[in-house]
């Protein structure tokens, strides 16, 4: 069904219109941006709070200025209004800094890297920012099972180094992999690049530790890869987004570090050609596939264009990047090699460049993970991630993104456009549904995307999470506004 | 104009090294290997001189085990010719040294009757730095080392080197022995249709000995160890107690 939001949409996606990003406090506030969102019935900062955190925690992790930073979100698109940001370090501290707030009535923002894309990692209005920034222990490694002990701060790439040098590697892959930390990723269930090799989070994440709305802790702490004891509450709040609780401890199952890792880009002609490679990737290599993503000519010469790089394989309308990770290089190359010669020869791809050392395999990475980053340089950009059905992929616009069942759809303007978003929202969450997809494949609902959780979940699903919500958080001082709408 | 160009197979450069247990060398079972990027650097050249019609063939050269013909066949997908295997055993591998192999190289170029030698400057394995010069004096041709840029000028090639002071343009009669820098070229990557045409390019086997080659070693490895651990630094408070600090461990 292709209604006039399609007809702009192509005509955006045609114009690209440059400009610079923004400076943090050009971010125009959320109130403001949103004017139908009101603060909630939550209690006010005031000076005998403050005092009471700097008691609790120490002066200098209590932060009352220079907070643009902690108020905006990575992609400058929305702008909280806190005064107060808070840096615990250990689970007590949470604990007790929850207890004052749920006495209190004041409504927390619990942020880790700030990296999410929908506006679910900073305030709406004045909620004190909660930072794990300094949990940043990693508590233990068995090297028996791979299973992982850290603290929710450890930011991914850090925790990943330290498993690299034992053998190990983190089961999740993300752009955002320097900045991101790993209680994050845990509650709003990150995907990224490799889960079609090592599965989700709910697969795995072992256990966890939480700090709830009244401050009590939630000892879900685990390494046991089996344990059938009860009811498994850690599902619960993987995926949460801080809204259920904070989670302040994972315990994650590790996969070994491949000894062999091998990348190659390919040139595509056609979409049905990316979707006839991907289902030949898949069988010709098989157990060694770790990695298959899809992009296309404009988030290429985006990528080119505004971050000043240049392209392997300039000029082709989509790629695809097919990454091996297996024990034995032998093994490996051979099935690598015989699958990029077959797909020459039958034509599935025009082109393609192998990797041949690490330094290559990052460089081409790039072409990937940094499509977000490129996009930002164009200025306000629309980020729609949707789920569907392989064969609803035909009749899909030109600008995609894909990765496991997954579109990164992704529209910019010069400037935020409230009659372009009115465009583009709701129809696409109709079609998306009409299509029994997922308006939300992996990026949450956060602020942005929480009025359309109806597209993707029953009502009576949508009931039980509001009961739930009440039931943890009975005055909803757990990042408030985000992921379940207003009632 | 031939060209020969040499390259290492080495432990990748992104790859964290581990010194053995016996401590008489580093880890290299299961670790990825790639070609010496400053080789990398040379065969790109020595390409774009072809490229350029400056050359007429280009020669890859390794010295190694047998894996070292992967190493080949990426200089063949990223556009030589043909190449040369000298094979040596893995377990040989740590006595061959740079005076083995520029006489290897500089039998080679002799024989296969070569305008230009090509190498990186150094391998990043033992950064020594000497196979260039040494192949040079053997061949008793000219070198022009740390190259960052190599133009022809009529009869000569005009090379400019990266030197301590900045840089320095020489001129160097042909045939001559060039040493690549890093900032002499950003190599290509191997291309699907060049790696599947690289598999049908000739790689000639041969061993030392069939060059006459002595490979007896000169140098022994006595032992090899991780650097010392840095030790910690320290926090003061004020200028004071640092210069108290500085006196205490006698630097002031």
């Amino acid at each position: 069904m292709r209604g006039p939001g399609w007809q702009l949409c192509k005509q955006l996606i045609t114009r690209r219109v440059h400009s610079s990003s923004y400076a943090l406090k050009e971010v125009e506030l959320t109130s403001v941006r949103y004017p139908d969102l009101k603060r909630g019935p939550f209690g006010r900062l005031t000076d005998s709070d403050v005092t009471h955190f700097r008691r609790l925690l120490g002066a200098e992790r209590v932060i009352t200025e220079d907070l643009d930073g902690y108020n905006t979100d990575w992609l400058r698109s929305v702008r909280g209004a806190s005064q107060l940001v808070l840096r615990p370090r250990s689970t007590e501290e949470v604990s007790a800094v929850l207890r004052h707030c749920h006495e209190r009535r004041l409504a927390v923002c619990p942020q880790g890297g700030n990296t999410g894309l929908v506006g679910g990692s900073v305030p709406v209005f004045d909620e004190v920012v909660l930072s794990t920034s300094l949990m940043n222990k990693i508590i233990d490694l068995d090297t028996n099972s791979g299973a992982l002990v850290c603290e929710a701060g450890c930011v991914l790439e850090t925790a990943d180094a330290y498993l690299a040098e034992r053998g190990f590697m983190m089961p999740l892959d993300l752009g955002a992999k320097g900045s991101c930390q790993i209680g994050g990723n845990v509650s709003t269930n990150a995907g990224g690049l490799r889960l079609v090799r090592y599965g989700g989070l709910h697969g795995t994440v072992l256990g966890l530790e939480a700090v709830l709305a009244n401050g009590d802790v939630l000892d879900c702490m685990s390494t046991m890869k089996k344990d059938n004891t009860g009811y498994d509450l850690k599902h619960l709040l993987i995926g949460s987004e801080g809204t259920l609780g904070v989670v302040t401890k994972v315990a994650i199952s590790c996969p070994r570090r491949p000894a062999c890792v091998n990348l190659v880009m390919l040139a595509v002609r056609s979409f049905e050609d990316v979707l006839s490679t991907y289902q030949f990737a898949q069988s010709q290599l098989g157990e060694i596939l770790s990695s298959i993503e899809f992009m296309d000519g404009a988030s290429q010469e985006c990528v080119v264009n505004n971050l000043n790089m240049s392209h392997p394989l300039p000029g082709h309308p989509f790629y695809m990047v097919v990454e091996t990770s297996g024990s034995r290089d032998t093994h490996d190359e051979e099935k690598l090699s015989l699958f990029m010669e077959e797909a020459m020869q039958r034509e599935l791809v025009t082109d393609g460049v192998l990797a041949t050392d690490v330094g290559q395999i990052k460089s081409l990475w790039q072409f990937r993970e940094r499509i977000a980053e490129a996009l930002l340089g164009d200025g306000y950009c629309f980020k729609y991630d949707i789920s569907l059905p392989l064969n609803a992929f035909y009749e899909v616009l030109e600008n995609l993104l894909y990765s496991d069942g997954n579109i990164h759809l992704n529209m910019t303007t010069r400037d935020f456009d409230a009659a372009v978003l009115s465009k583009i929202e709701p129809s696409l969450y109709e079609w998306t549904a009409q299509h029994g997809g997922s308006i939300s494949a992996e990026h949450g609902l956060g602020l942005k995307k929480r009025n359309f959780i109806g597209y993707s979940k029953s009502p009576s699903a949508v009931a039980l999470m509001q009961q739930l919500k009440t039931m943890l958080d009975p005055h909803g001082i757990l990042n408030p506004h985000k992921v379940l709408p207003d009632n | 104009m031939r060209i020969l160009v040499g390259v290492k197979r080495v432990i990748d450069y992104a790859v964290k090294v581990r010194v053995r247990p016996d401590k008489k060398g580093v880890v290299t079972d299961g670790v990825k290997h790639s070609m010496n990027p400053f080789d990398e650097i040379a065969v790109e050249e020595a390409i774009r001189l072809k490229e350029k019609k400056i050359a007429k063939e280009v020669v890859a050269l390794s010295i190694g085990p047998t894996q070292a013909q992967e190493t080949l066949r990426t200089a063949l997908a990223m556009g030589a010719d043909s190449a040369i295997h000298v094979e040596v055993p893995a377990g040989e591998l740590e006595r061959v040294q740079p005076l083995h192999v520029s006489r290897i190289i500089s039998k080679l170029a002799t024989e296969g009757k070569f305008d230009l030698v090509m190498v990186g400057k150094q391998a990043i394995d033992d950064d020594c730095n000497q196979t260039a010069q040494m192949t040079a004096a053997m061949l008793d041709w000219p070198q022009a080392t740390f190259a960052s840029k190599v133009e022809k000028d009529g009869d000569y090639l005009k090379v400019t080197r990266e030197i301590d002071g900045g840089l320095e343009t020489i001129k160097v009669g042909v045939p001559a022995v060039i040493s690549a820098d890093l900032r002499l070229n950003e190599p290509r990557y191997a291309t699907l249709p060049n790696i599947m045409k690289a598999k049908k390019k000739p790689i000639k086997k041969m061993k030392a000995s069939e060059l006459g080659v002595d490979l007896t070693p000169t140098i022994e490895v006595i032992s090899v160890e991780d650097p010392p651990v840095r030790a910690a630094g320290i926090k003061v408070d004020d200028v004071d107690t640092l210069i108290a600090k500085l006196k205490e461990a006698g630097r002031v």
